[in-house]
């Protein structure tokens, strides 16, 4: 009972910020503005979703996974929203 | 209505309108982003009617790969590219709507009028799913049942790069492919391409071998090596090698090649080409998997990276 409370609470979390980030993806001005609510859905979205699956895994292999995968998603996110922050700026090179 | 039909519903509907935006896009790379999200939706309904075997190469081929060669292309085409500003006259709109109406019109006629029940050879595929010791049953049929087609399908491989290579001028033929990209060998791309490569190759070898057991494989798992490959090259922490390299070219036959050797093997042995003697079944599976994922990854990689375009001993 608990942990469902737990996991419903989280995943909702999770999604008010992916529903946030699409929002603010959709009305910010520029580029560098539409980056910063993008990865807010990325880190704190999909990590508060991963957060409230934990306790749904079988054994600590499942949670490791679902870990290994929101690391992974960090990665790529920061990456490139490092590049297009790159691109975008004036004087940058071109994209 | 329950939370999964719905979900399904809503899928569907997304898919049609996504796939109907990419159609609409007037400009290559808006296209290309459209196609690309496009694939990644397909992939979220292929798990949804359990079939995670062609899930994940629709977001590894489908979706990722074909994605990169197509942004590559509308790079390349952006400075050429005309504006559409001539529009086809109104006879030709009319016979292409109804063209795309009668192609419309049968592919409805050829689902809607399917005999019931649908001719299917899965009951045939799962009676005989413990002759080769496999536990997936979509490797069964692409390594075993179907192995005829799995392996042609390499050698389509080989002839795409090669038609890629053939775009070369003579001058430079057997050269290295550019690179794509020119970085800074300090910047965030060389850092993700030092760091992302071990944990790609781990899931990528993965992959493969749970392919015997589960939703995986060659074909999967030679992508993701693929795509580490290039993220490497882009990175510029690696050249392309040249196209000439005896090494490369025996890499990017070995697959077809074991496939080939280990048919004819059963035409002496057994009595069929492609028939793998029962006792050796899996060993001789997993052996032209193993050749296959090379030859995938190289293949894959090179056809991203282009026909050589500078000269060998540069």
């Amino acid at each position: 009972m608990v942990r469902d409370v737990f996991t419903v609470l989280a995943v909702t979390a999770g999604g008010f910020f992916f529903l946030a980030g699409t929002v603010g993806l959709l009305r910010f001005p520029d580029t560098l503005t539409r980056l910063h609510a993008l990865t807010k859905a990325d880190n704190l979205g999909l990590g508060l979703v991963v957060l409230g699956l934990l306790p749904r895994m079988q054994g600590p292999l499942g949670m490791l996974k679902l870990v290994a995968i929101w690391l992974l998603v960090q990665l790529a996110g920061a990456t490139v929203s490092q590049l297009i922050a790159r691109a975008a700026r004036p004087g940058g090179p071109p994209p | 209505m329950t939370i999964a039909l719905a979900l399904d519903a809503g899928l569907a509907v997304l898919v049609l309108a996504v796939a109907s935006w990419t159609v609409g896009a007037r400009a290559t790379f808006p296209a290309v982003v459209g196609f690309v999200s496009y694939g990644l939706l397909l992939t979220l309904v292929w798990v949804r009617l359990g079939a995670v075997d062609v899930a994940l190469t629709e977001a590894a081929i489908g979706s990722g790969l074909t994605g990169a060669l197509l942004l590559g292309a509308a790079a390349r085409l952006r400075a050429g590219e005309a504006p559409a500003e001539e529009r086809p006259g109104a006879i030709l709109r009319l016979v292409a709507a109804a063209l795309s109406a009668t192609v419309a019109a049968a592919l409805a006629a050829a689902v809607l009028f399917l005999p019931d029940p649908a001719p299917t050879l899965a009951p045939a595929a799962a009676e005989n799913a413990a002759a080769t010791g496999l536990g997936n049953p979509v490797t069964n049929v692409l390594m075993a049942f179907r192995a005829m087609d799995t392996m042609l399908e390499k050698v389509v491989l080989l002839l795409a790069l090669v038609g890629v290579w053939s775009l070369a001028p003579d001058p430079l033929w057997g050269g290295r492919p550019s690179p794509s990209h020119q970085s800074d060998p300090h910047g965030v791309l060389a850092f993700l391409a030092r760091l992302l490569p071990p944990v790609g190759i781990v899931v990528g070898i993965y992959i493969l071998w749970a392919g015997a057991d589960h939703p995986g494989g060659a074909f999967q798992g030679g992508t993701i090596l693929a795509a580490m490959w290039l993220l490497v090259m882009m990175a510029g922490l690696t050249e392309p090698p040249p196209v000439s390299r005896r090494r490369l070219r025996l890499v990017l036959i070995a697959g077809p090649a074991v496939f080939l050797i280990v048919g004819l093997g059963g035409l002496w042995l057994d009595d069929a080409f492609l028939a793998y003697p029962v006792a050796y079944a899996k060993p001789l599976i997993l052996v032209i998997e193993f050749a296959m994922t090379l030859t995938i990854a190289a293949t894959l990689g090179l056809l991203l990276a282009g026909p050589p375009e500078r000269k060998l001993g540069r």
